[in-house]
Parts: C-alpha cells; sequence; structure tokens
C-alpha cells in the first residue's frame, strides 16, 4: 500500500458506522412517541374549572391528599378517546380513581361524549388553553397518568388504553402505593 | 424529494387527523394568532417560537403551524413573554416537560456534545487540508 | 393489458441491464470481441424499454384504471387532468419508476453521445451504470411493484393529497429525480475511471457536462420546492432544515463541489483522487437521502410509510454500491497519483478553498440530519434545527463566500496577490461600509446583517471577472461562473433581507376593516364561497394599497377544503413587486364574525429564488459553453479525418 493509504479507508468506515447505525435502527425501531420528562416530579399548580356540570373541576391540591390515582387526557373530539372508555370504565368499577382532563373541549361536547360512553371520572378539568396538557408534558389525546398520593407523576401511558393495558396499570397503581 | 417532504406532510396531517375529522371545535387560545402589543416583546416570542417544535408536526416549528396544540404553546409563549419572562426561562420550562426534543436549538450536554465538538473537528481536518494542499508553495 | 405490457417491458429492461453488466465485464476482463460491442445498443435498449414502461403507467394513470392498485390508492376519476398526470410520480412506487427510468435513459444517452474516453473506461461505466440499475430494478420488482393488479377492480379511488395537488408539484419531482438520478452518471464514471485507473484531464471534462445537467435540474428542483412549501405551506417559511429537504441538499453540495474540483482537475491535472471521490459520493448522497426518506427511520412523530422492509432493501443497496465503490476507492486511490501542486494564490488554490469548505458543510448538514438518530439508538430524542444549521453553516459559508468572490479574478497556476489588490480592497470596502451602514440602520441577527452586508459586494465580485475582457468573444462558460456566481449573491441578498426585514401581521378583521402591515393598507372587502373542480373554498377578497398609491390591487387567498381526501389547505394569496412580496393567508372565522388574517411583508424574498434560477442558467450556460467546445472539436477531428482521406486519394493509394 502507497504511503498515507489509511485515509483513503476513512471514506468506507464513516459509510461503515453510517449503515450499522441505520441498520440497528431498522430492525430494532426506537420509541416513536415523544415520552413526557416529568416522570417522578410533582405536578404542577393548577386549577381548572369543571368541565361538566356534575362533577367538580380539578386542581393540582386535590391530587395530593395521600390516594394515587389516573390522570386522564381526553376529549370529546378524539376517536381513541371512545375506544378507551370501556377500560377506563372497567378501572372505576375496581375501585381506581379516575381524574379526567378534557383538552380543547365544548361543555355540550362533553355532556354528549359522557352521556354517550359512560363517565368514570371523579372530577373533570376543562382544559380550554392546554395549559395542564404542557404543564405535564403530555404531547396527545388520550393519555394517562399516574399520580401517587404526594401528588407527584409516576408513569405515562401514551395512546388509548387496551383491555390488555388494564391489567399493567393496576399494577402500576399498586407501586405507587394503593 | 420535495414531495416527498409534502407526501409526509400530508401523511402525518391525515394521520393526526383522524383528528382532521373530528377536529376540536374550540376557538384557538387568545395568543395564538394574535401578536403581543409591545413589536420588541412580538420580535421575541416570535423568535422563540421559530425555534419549539410543534409536537404534533412533522418536524415543523410551532411558529409555523395551524395544529390547536401548537396554537396553544404559541399562546403559552407569548403570554410569558408579556408577563416578562425570557425566552431561555421559556424554553427550559418547556424541556423540563418534553426533553430536548422540543427544542430546534440542542444544547450542550453529555448527549449531544459531539453536534459542537465534531464542527471543531471539521475545522481543523479543513485546516490540515488545506494546509498540506496550499501550504507548501510549488 | 397496459399494466402487464408496462411490467413485461420493465422485466425485459432488467435482463438488458443484467446483459450489458456481463458483457462489460467480461470485455473488461479482455476476452472483448463481440461481446463488446453489444455493450452501447443495448444500453440504448433498455432506456427505450423503462420510457416505455414509465408511459404505460402514466396511461393508467391517465386513465384512471381502477384495477391497478396504485392507481386506486392514489388517483380520483374527478381529479384535473393535470394531476392524474403528476398522480403517477407522486407516490412510491411511481417514483421509484422514474427513477429507475431516468437512470437507465441517462445511461442510453451516455452510451448514444459519450466517444472521447478511452473504450474500455466506457465499457466499464456502462457496466457500472447496469450494476447500479439492476439493484433498483429488483427493488421495484419485488418490494414496490407499480403495476400489481386489484383481485377486484375498485369502485373509485382514493384520490391524491390535496397538498400534492399543485402545478409546482406537479413538474417539481421530476426535475429533482433528472437531478438525483443524473448524478449516477458521475458515480459510473468514477467507479469505471477507477477501475481501468484511467483518471486525467479528459475523464474531468466527459464528466463535467453530465454532472452540470444532473446539477442544473437538482438547483431548479431544489429552488422550485423552496417555493412550493414557501406559497403552499401558508406561513411564510421557505426552507425549514428537515431531513426531507437535508435530503435533497446534500447531493447539491457534493455536486458543487464535483463541478468545481473537475474543473480543476481538467485545466491542471491535479485533484485527481478528490475528484473521484466525489464522483462517488455525489451520487451516494442521492441514495442516502432516498434511504432516509422512503425508510421513515428519521421521521419521528407520525412516522409515515415505515416500512422495514422496504428500507431493508434499500439499505441492502447501499451497502452494495457505495460501500463497494468506497472499497474500490480506498484500494485504487493510493495508485492515481494526485498530479500538480500549486500555489495558495492561484485558481486552483481558491477552488481547493471552496470544495473543502462545500464538503465541511455537506459534513455538517449530513452530522445535523442524522444526529437524532444517533442519539435515538441510546433511549434520548433531540431535535437538531435552523439554530443549529444557520451558525454553524455559516462558520463554513462565510469564508467560502469571501474566497468565491476572489477566486475568479486569480489566474491559474500562479498568481501574485498584487495583481488584484486593488479589486479585493474596492469590494472589501463595500463590505466595510455596508457593515457599519446596517449597524446603524436598524438591530437584526448577527447572520441577516453579514449576510446582507455580504451579498452586495459579492455581487459585484461576481461581474469583475468581465472586466477588461472582450465581451463577444468571451467563452460560454465564463459567463455561466459569472451569471452562477452572482445569482448565489442575489439569493443570499434575498434570504438576509427576508429574515432581517420581514414585518408580520396577525390580524382578526370585520369586512371592511383594513390592516396595515409594513407599506402595505390591506383591506377586507368580502368572504365569498367558491368551487373548483374538486374542492369548495372560502375565499377572502382584499384590496391592497402600497404606501399612499391611488390604485390597489386586488389579492384572494382561500381556505380550501377538498373532499377525496377530505383535507383542509390554506392557499396563499401572493402580490409581488419588484421589492418584495405581499403575502395573504386566510384563516377562520372568530366566534364575533372576524376572519383570521395572517399577512407578511417580505421585503426582497423574491430574489431567493430568482437567484437560484439564475444560478441554475448559470450551469446551463456553461454547459451550453462545454457542449459547443466539444461539438467544434468533432467537427474539427472528422475535417481532418476527411482532409487525411483526400490526401490518400489523391495520393492514388
Amino acid at each position: 500500500m502507497t504511503r498515507g493509504g489509511w485515509k483513503f479507508w476513512l471514506p468506507l468506515a464513516l459509510f461503515a458506522f453510517f449503515v450499522a447505525l441505520v441498520g440497528t435502527q431498522l430492525l430494532s425501531p426506537a420509541q416513536r412517541e415523544v415520552e413526557s420528562a416529568m416522570i417522578g416530579k410533582p405536578l404542577p399548580q393548577f386549577v381548572l374549572a369543571a368541565a361538566s356540570p356534575d362533577r367538580p373541576g380539578v386542581a393540582a391540591v386535590d391530587l395530593k391528599d395521600g390516594k394515587p390515582r389516573l390522570l386522564n387526557i381526553w376529549a370529546s373530539w378524539c376517536i381513541p378517546c371512545a375506544a378507551e372508555a370501556p377500560q377506563l370504565e372497567a378501572l372505576q368499577k375496581q375501585g381506581v380513581d379516575i381524574v379526567g382532563v378534557a383538552i380543547r373541549d365544548r361543555p355540550e361536547d362533553v355532556a354528549a361524549f359522557l352521556a354517550r360512553y359512560g363517565n368514570p371520572y371523579s372530577r373533570i378539568g376543562a382544559d380550554n388553553l392546554s395549559e395542564v396538557q404542557l404543564g405535564i408534558g403530555s404531547s396527545g389525546v388520550p393519555e394517562t397518568f399516574i399520580v401517587d398520593g404526594k401528588g407527584v407523576i409516576r408513569y405515562q401511558h401514551i395512546g388509548d388504553i387496551r383491555p390488555e393495558h388494564v391489567p399493567m396499570l393496576l399494577e402500576k397503581l399498586r407501586e405507587a402505593g394503593a | 424529494m420535495r414531495l416527498l417532504s409534502a407526501l409526509c406532510l400530508a401523511i402525518s396531517l391525515l394521520l393526526s387527523g383522524a383528528a382532521l375529522s373530528a377536529q376540536d371545535s374550540m376557538p384557538p387560545a387568545p395568543y395564538a394568532y394574535r401578536q403581543l402589543d409591545d413589536p420588541d416583546k412580538e420580535a421575541e416570542a416570535k423568535a422563540l417560537m421559530e425555534t419549539l417544535r410543534c409536537l404534533k408536526c412533522q418536524g415543523q416549528s410551532i411558529a409555523d403551524s395551524d395544529a390547536p396544540m401548537a396554537g396553544d404553546m404559541r399562546h403559552q409563549v407569548r403570554t410569558r413573554i408579556e408577563a416578562g419572562e425570557s425566552p431561555d426561562e421559556i424554553r427550559d420550562w418547556l424541556v423540563e416537560r418534553y426533553g430536548d426534543y422540543v427544542s430546534f436549538a440542542p444544547r450542550f450536554d453529555g448527549a449531544t456534545w459531539p453536534l459542537f465538538a465534531l464542527p471543531v473537528v471539521i475545522v481543523a481536518l479543513a485546516l490540515g487540508l488545506l494546509w498540506r494542499r496550499l501550504g507548501r508553495r510549488g | 393489458m397496459i399494466a402487464e405490457f408496462g411490467l413485461a417491458a420493465l422485466w425485459l429492461a432488467a435482463a438488458l441491464a443484467g446483459l450489458q453488466l456481463f458483457a462489460g465485464a467480461i470485455a473488461l476482463k479482455g476476452r472483448a470481441g463481440e461481446l463488446s460491442r453489444l455493450v452501447r445498443p443495448v444500453a440504448v435498449m433498455q432506456g427505450a424499454l423503462t420510457a416505455v414502461s414509465f408511459a404505460a403507467l402514466v396511461m393508467l394513470f391517465l386513465r384512471t384504471d381502477l384495477s391497478v392498485k396504485l392507481v386506486v390508492a392514489n388517483s380520483h376519476s374527478a381529479k384535473p387532468f393535470i394531476y392524474k398526470l403528476a398522480g403517477t410520480w407522486g407516490n412510491h412506487e411511481g417514483s421509484m419508476l422514474l427513477w429507475v427510468t431516468v437512470m437507465a435513459g441517462m445511461g442510453a444517452l451516455i452510451a448514444l453521445l459519450e466517444r472521447r474516453l478511452p473504450e474500455r473506461t466506457m465499457l466499464a461505466t456502462l457496466a457500472t451504470q447496469a450494476f447500479v440499475g439492476l439493484g433498483f430494478y429488483a427493488f421495484l420488482l419485488f418490494s414496490s411493484n407499480p403495476f400489481e393488479r386489484l383481485p377486484m377492480p375498485a369502485a373509485e379511488g382514493m384520490g391524491l393529497n390535496p397538498l400534492l395537488q399543485d402545478i409546482g408539484l406537479a413538474f417539481h419531482p421530476p426535475t429533482l429525480y433528472l437531478g438525483y438520478v443524473g448524478l449516477s452518471v458521475a458515480f459510473s464514471f468514477a467507479v469505471g475511471a477507477l477501475l481501468t485507473g484511467e483518471v486525467g484531464p479528459t475523464f474531468a471534462r466527459v464528466m463535467r457536462p453530465w454532472v452540470l445537467g444532473a446539477w442544473i435540474f437538482l438547483t431548479i428542483g431544489i429552488t422550485a420546492g423552496s417555493y412550493w412549501a414557501y406559497y403552499e405551506l401558508g406561513w411564510g417559511g421557505w426552507w425549514f432544515w428537515d431531513p426531507v429537504e437535508n435530503a435533497s441538499l446534500m447531493p447539491w453540495l457534493a455536486g458543487t463541489a464535483l463541478l468545481h474540483s473537475a474543473s480543476v482537475l481538467a485545466a491542471r491535472d491535479a485533484l485527481r483522487a478528490w475528484t473521484v471521490m466525489l464522483g462517488v459520493v455525489a451520487f451516494s448522497m442521492s441514495m442516502i437521502g432516498t434511504f432516509l426518506v422512503r425508510s421513515g427511520i428519521l421521521t419521528s412523530v407520525h412516522a409515515f410509510a415505515v416500512d422495514p422492509e422496504r428500507g431493508s432493501f434499500i439499505l441492502v443497496l447501499l451497502a452494495i454500491y457505495i460501500g463497494g465503490a468506497l472499497t474500490l476507492f480506498a484500494l485504487k486511490a493510493g495508485s492515481i497519483a494526485e498530479g500538480a501542486r500549486f500555489s495558495a494564490t492561484s485558481r486552483e488554490g481558491a477552488l481547493v478553498f471552496n470544495n473543502v469548505m462545500l464538503s465541511a458543510i455537506l459534513g455538517i448538514v449530513l452530522l445535523g440530519t442524522l444526529y437524532p438518530l444517533l442519539t435515538e439508538a441510546f433511549g434520548v430524542k433531540v431535535s437538531v434545527g435552523p439554530p443549529y444549521f444557520n451558525p454553524v453553516g455559516a462558520i463554513f459559508a462565510v469564508p467560502m463566500l469571501v474566497v468565491m468572490a476572489v477566486g475568479p479574478l486569480l489566474r491559474w497556476r500562479r498568481d501574485a496577490f498584487a495583481r488584484v489588490r486593488k479589486s479585493v480592497i474596492f469590494v472589501g470596502l463595500i463590505f466595510a461600509l455596508l457593515l457599519a451602514v446596517l449597524l446603524f440602520w436598524r438591530p437584526m441577527g448577527l447572520l441577516p446583517w453579514l449576510g446582507m452586508a455580504l451579498s452586495v459586494p459579492l455581487a459585484v465580485a461576481s461581474v469583475l471577472p468581465l472586466r477588461g475582457r472582450n465581451l463577444g468573444h468571451l467563452p460560454l462558460s465564463v459567463w455561466g461562473m459569472v451569471v452562477a456566481h452572482f445569482g448565489l449573491a442575489l439569493a443570499l441578498f434575498g434570504m438576509a433581507a427576508d429574515s432581517a426585514l420581514t414585518v408580520e401581521k396577525l390580524a382578526a378583521a370585520r369586512i371592511g376593516d383594513s390592516t396595515k402591515v409594513g407599506p402595505w393598507t390591506v383591506t377586507l372587502d368580502s368572504v365569498e364561497p367558491v368551487a373548483g373542480p374538486n374542492w369548495i373554498a372560502l375565499e377572502g377578497r382584499m384590496s391592497a394599497t402600497y404606501r399612499d398609491k391611488a390604485e390597489s390591487s386586488v389579492i384572494a387567498p382561500q381556505a380550501r377544503s377538498f373532499w377525496a381526501p377530505p383535507q383542509q389547505t390554506t392557499e396563499s394569496a401572493l402580490l409581488t413587486r419588484w421589492n418584495g412580496q405581499l403575502y395573504a393567508v386566510l384563516g377562520d372565522e372568530t366566534e364575533d364574525g372576524r376572519w383570521q388574517l395572517r399577512l407578511w411583508w417580505k421585503p426582497f424574498v423574491t430574489c431567493i429564488w430568482f437567484g437560484g434560477l439564475l444560478v441554475a442558467l448559470g450551469g446551463f450556460l456553461a454547459l451550453l459553453g462545454r457542449v459547443a467546445v466539444d461539438l467544434r472539436r468533432r467537427v474539427a477531428v472528422r475535417k481532418i479525418a476527411a482532409r487525411k482521406e483526400e490526401l490518400e486519394k489523391v495520393q492514388g493509394r
């Protein structure tokens, strides 16, 4: 090989690195959702007015009463939210306290949705400016957070809750101190 | 390949848009489409918005997206700027919630140092190459 | 029948590519004989067959043949003619067929036209072109067959995405593809030259017009794509540094570097290995870009068409072709002497500088584009966007532009700086003066400030090579350089002016309300429903007055609703003056009956795209110049041959 021949291998080495990198990514695609960075941190301060006449609104202090619960981010205009309604119902039947935050929603639409798909919530706050959603690092609907008795976010479930997720959520709730 | 850019964009619209056929009917947040009265503050807010990522869109900043969530984020940015927060504080607030993904301006930290180190290496390489080629007159 | 016919033509073309590779390889081994004479005609046939196949797909789309899966998925009988046509390449399978067609077509063209290179290098080049083509045929036939039939014809197609239903987009992809895939010729020439070891000025001269041709289309494609994004996306942005855009920029950067280093190789027989390397890199960037976009690997949220099978297929092709070419390069580059050395103050010295800077920018764009992928492998998500690309790119772009101003004034081989001192001082003074003036005029960001101050002296410097020359006798290629460099200065001015001077006004206006944006007064006259062929829209009619002029112009942005597929788009309205554009978008109606308007006054923004087109025009002039020289040379050769023959006749042999 001629003098300095190693540098001619440099482009190939860089390319091999590229192939290895994208190859591993192709074989095991990374998590595509944007996860909240708030897991393990306390809920930010917030006070939301009631989104439904028969349930009170939500404030951060309401979630610091020593009892772990689900914080469900949803909206009446979101189709997967309707799909997860039976699972929320089931969780509620097992004694889970579910607090709802309705994103950019009108009271009449909320009422219609709850009348149609059931109302598993103990409280529903109206988050008309996505303030709470942004405050806890949620990037879509539906998302479900587990908040422990001290108001610390313990877990984030992205997307609708399928039947197979129910035991897992119950387990996470138990870990959070239920 | 810009076509494909359009395609991804379009398809992302279609996806978010299971949402789209069921778009929320709420009016946009007050400051989603309204500028701050103080032009200096508005300029500050605008510059910041151009560097924040719309979480529901395909590689767009919140400054150029019609997604409702981008509108709500613009509202947050403008009201916080109005309240006297600095752009860096607002960026940090969002990064605390969404991680570095939300900001188009990578910070210098354990995960991103090569982004800043490699340009330095490239400068060194470029200077070295130029020195070898051009340094020796002849 | 048309679908089967198209598919058969494609299979046949693939078989011919195999034959072309086989014949070329045998000929290279030295056992040439009859087989080597097959290579050129086979290449031409292969090109013709892919054209037939592509024409068949176009026919299927024009007829909206609902028994073909691709047509059903991407077209609709109610679509206007032009979008039925554009639908052919507005999807994955169709665009890959276009890719293969362009690739085989370029192979056919070099087989037909190129006779300057030694025949062995030529055979190696054509064999390489066929070899690369084969992989893409396989990809098309085995994993992306555009002619696939449905078991049952569908009742109606699903339609083309409304964002794509735009006249700009009808012609944008073919342009870009001609550019991307046109670079495959540079790749094949480079590999061919590596195989035979014949890298020299002739190689550079032969490769240059082909690269120029591809580069012109790439330039037009990127420029048009940027303008399309600007008016179609409705927020006035024209470049977002998103992965898909970067995928088109990277081959352009490599191609630009290649053109300049080929000039050095052609004129001074230097930079041999470097030029060959760039020839490989340019098309590699096209392929890598295609891979990144098609595999969906870079689109993190709402990933589109994430198809690991397709992605893996292209990745294997990349590994074979790019890996193969780079291995060949590593093995052979050492035996290619670098050729002549040169001094820093010389034309080639400046060109080397430009090449290194362009490559550095390419490196930055590649790094920034791939970096999120790298951290994702470690479970960390980051975004790299304009706040990174702009300043880091500028570190290399600014010195490059400065040298671009001076380089063309220098002579080849060796020049005395004293000879150009006056010009440099003159241009430098303009720069310094503008920096000072802009500083006092109004506050602006560092980069727009530098950009605006730099663009004017750059434009002045770009025409300086014309000074003292006889303009009538100046070679076309010099005109090309001047026009392209001037275009770049103009584009830079437009970019800097847009980011420094744009005025934005978001308003909620009632009918009859006036809004001021920069020097304009815009009055919302009415909002009316209008109907198009496959959409309905609300159209806001506004009259716009510039300063205190008496007459006003009407602009009418629309909010369109398409029904197949159902989707809303905003159609911005643009009012162009020599000194900028008024950009208007109609938003939603507010609850109290006002209309959301988005208005921008964008001074000199059009310079960006005029500049881009001038760059392409410069390339075209240079191409014309090169081809004319070559034709003249051919005529001269023929004349000499004819004379010789005559002489021999006279001598009575």
